[in-house]
């Protein structure tokens, strides 16, 4: 008999009694937590994100290319990794070629270029699938257009997001993305840059993956940025 | 850079010279003792909601429990769900057969680098001992591992493998084997261990990742990470292998979710990690990225022993937390290395003899007060100090008794001293005559008590018989009251 067939035997011989579904739905409409206010929602995200040294500048629909470039500048980026594929990525390339960035894109299999990518790119550009408000998050999947290193390898990731895709939990954003009925490849949930507390507990940013990383958050025309950061 | 694995691990066998010589090590117990106190107020804080808390563990107990109480048709969905996506999943009875199927993998390859992500079953079956002597470098890409593997030692926690080294031991292991500068800033000795993996990753040729939460219905492997290393190490190499315990399935994605929302706070109390990565097969045809080719390796060595019978099947709730060791006022004391296995502390002791058996791991479940705090933090409920009882009770069972559900090793802990001791005092405290009899002796030849009583003296008084028997009391209390 091969190891699958012993293992399901001495597992099929304990003949366990199968349960019930466990209640996850019920727990999350009584425990989901609850904000006043579109705007008390997006402080409690943008709290949680900046206590783990997320950046965030809110943008408009409109003109978020300019706080794009102003960031690049400010950190000496040399150049930005974009996707020539998507819209968004369209017009982070003709800002930031105005603003005199090189721009490279993702045009071969990752194999073909790696010691390339791993020593000379500056930043990658991506844009995010939806914002999780509890636990101050943003959801990523990958993509023929955005593959998931362009978020990963380079030391300074750029995600655009836009605020009106926010849900209040994992739970809200797994069902209301639907996300069981057709899995990416690779779904990521980041709350910050890569970091560690492996030594003696202090926490150290930077590990492996992007040391910085800036959300550009999309706000709708009825917020005004100055009301998210009015003090609690 | 070397990171090659040094073979003198302590044992469980050798478990209370291991604790003894622990306890001699005064900046060792600092360290600890600093460590899980700072665990310990975290978690609290993070978890200071108690009805939330006590609401989340019942679901998460739940969800555990459900997915056990189907897990051979959730493993077999799973191997459906991954061969889908393309995934190939195999099977392994034992440390040996996960070690060739692994070994076998790196061969077709012709792969000469491994780059490993965080896995503790990795260490279970001592996999970068087995490829060493294989001519394959494995080298640990998590920082903790990879201190520890530089220092030729095993993790010591299974969350916080180097908790036990300080910053200068972390500078001058660096300072030796990748030649840096020395300093006690943290940020630089993070940034020396960034740029020598850098390096690994897009030179390896496969990377290996453990698993957190497989998913039956989607054929989803989940990882929770700080570092990135994770998904580096599953991303960026051709290959990706996969490796986990049988009992880490769940049925459905929105099961993820409860479990999640408490293993960062429970295990070091944070409120989220910064990565949670779902890989849901390897690069598809269009795709740029991911690894060319995906394996899954899915281990018993003794896993299913536990799950043979009721109360042991909720060992493998755990979702390996660690809570229950920041907790323990053993582990506190003596450290993870003492224990010799690779799962230490309270999970440990009630994991470790159905994965050796109970002959090497015999001491393990009586290094426990019993004072419940395991019990009390862990995030699945496992009942660990009944199932601590319920393994001594095996380890001291007659070897030849014929049971329902026998465990590997039974009787290690058997003394044919002790159990006529048991019987004598069965045989009296059950029988009034016999009882009778033994308080008149006892008192009356108190004085011959020995100063010395096996192992109880050297920590306690001698016990003395009373001069009076209980019933010698209350008759004359009765007397005196007439
Ligand atoms: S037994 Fe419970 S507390 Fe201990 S590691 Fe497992 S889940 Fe965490």
């Amino acid at each position: 008999m091969s190891a699958r067939n012993n293992i399901l035997a001495k597992l099929r011989k304990a003949n366990a009694y199968p349960m019930d579904l466990p209640r996850t739905e019920e727990y999350y409409q009584e425990m989901s937590p609850s904000w006043d206010n579109e705007i008390e929602r997006l402080k409690h995200w943008a709290k949680c994100m900046r206590a783990v040294k997320t950046e965030i500048f809110w943008v408009r629909e409109n003109n978020w290319e300019e706080t794009l470039i102003q960031v690049a500048q400010q950190k000496n980026l040399k150049n930005m990794l974009v996707s020539k594929n998507t819209e968004h990525g369209k017009r982070a390339t003709t800002a930031l070629q105005a603003a005199s960035l090189e721009v490279r894109n993702f045009e071969q299999k990752i194999d073909d270029w790696k010691d390339e990518f791993f020593a000379e790119v500056d930043a990658g550009f991506t844009s995010s699938l939806c914002g999780i408000a509890h636990t101050g998050t943003i959801m990523l999947t990958s993509s023929v257009a955005e593959p998931r290193s362009q978020s990963l390898v380079p030391p300074v990731h750029f995600c655009l997001f836009d605020t009106r895709k926010m849900y209040d939990t994992f739970y809200a954003a797994m069902q209301g993305e639907k996300l069981a009925a057709d899995m990416p490849t690779n779904v990521i949930l980041i709350s910050g840059p890569s970091k560690t507390a492996d030594i003696q507990l202090t926490l150290a940013f930077g590990a492996h993956g992007p040391r910085d990383l800036v959300v550009l958050a999309v706000l709708p025309e009825h917020i005004n940025p100055a009301d998210l950061e009015v003090a609690a | 850079m070397n990171t090659q694995v040094v073979h003198f691990h302590p044992r469980p066998e050798t478990f209370k010279q291991n604790s003894q010589a622990a306890l001699a090590d005064k900046p060792l117990r600092k360290s600890l003792r600093t460590a899980m106190d700072m665990l310990m107020t975290k978690r609290k804080m993070v978890l200071s909601d108690e009805q939330e808390l006590q609401m989340l563990r019942t679901l998460c107990e739940h969800v555990r429990q459900h997915a056990l109480s189907k897990l051979p048709d959730l493993l077999v969905q799973l191997e459906e769900n991954l061969t889908k996506r393309g995934v190939r999943v195999h099977w392994a009875e034992t440390v040996e057969e996960a070690q060739q199927i692994i070994y076998g993998i790196m061969e077709t390859h012709n792969g000469k680098l491994m780059v490993k992500g965080k896995s503790m079953v990795s260490e279970e079956i001592e996999l970068n001992h087995y490829l060493e002597s294989k001519g394959i470098r494995a080298v640990e890409s998590d920082l903790g591992e990879f201190i520890v593997q530089m220092a030729g030692e095993k993790p010591t926690h299974i969350v916080m493998p180097a908790i036990h080294k300080t910053k200068e031991q972390v500078s001058e292991l660096f300072h030796n084997n990748l030649g840096t500068e020395l300093t006690d800033d943290v940020d630089k000795l993070t940034g020396f261990a960034r740029a020598a993996l850098r390096d690994i990753y897009r030179t390896a040729d496969i990377g290996l990742s453990g698993v957190n939460f497989a998913v039956a219905e989607t054929g989803t492997l989940c990882l929770v990470e700080n570092e990135g290393n994770g998904r580096l190490s599953t991303t960026v190499p051709p290959v990706h292998i996969a490796i986990t315990g049988i009992e880490k399935v769940v049925a459905n994605l929105t099961d993820v979710v409860p479990l999640y929302s408490q293993l960062p706070r429970t295990a070091i109390g944070q409120p989220i990690t910064t990565y949670f990565n779902m890989i849901t097969g390897p690069r598809r045809s269009e795709e740029l990225d991911g690894p060319q080719e995906m394996h899954l390796v899915l281990l018993d060595n003794g896993r299913s022993q536990a799950y043979g019978e009721e109360q042991m099947r909720r060992t493998l709730q755990c979702i390996r937390c660690g809570a229950c060791m920041n907790h323990c006022p053993v582990y506190t004391r003596i450290g993870g290395a003492a224990y010799g296995t690779t799962y230490p502390g309270p999970i440990g002791e009630i994991i470790s003899p159905h994965l050796m058996g109970l002959e090497k791991t015999r001491d393990l479940p009586t290094a426990c007060s019993m004072c419940g705090a395991c019990v009390e933090v862990c995030p699945v409920k496992i009942p660990i100090t009944e199932q601590m009882a319920r393994l001594r009770e095996e380890a001291q069972r007659s070897p030849n008794e014929n049971v329902n559900y026998p465990i590997k090793g039974q009787g290690a802990s058997h003394s044919f001293g002790e159990s006529i001791a048991w019987r004598i005092f069965n045989g009296s405290f059950g029988h009034t005559k016999a009882y009778r009899a033994l308080g008149w002796f006892s008192t009356t030849f108190r004085a011959l008590t020995p100063p010395w009583q096996l192992g109880w003296t050297e920590n306690h008084v001698p016990l003395k018989p009373a001069e009076k028997t209980l019933q010698q009391m209350l008759a004359e209390r009765k007397q005196n009251k007439q």
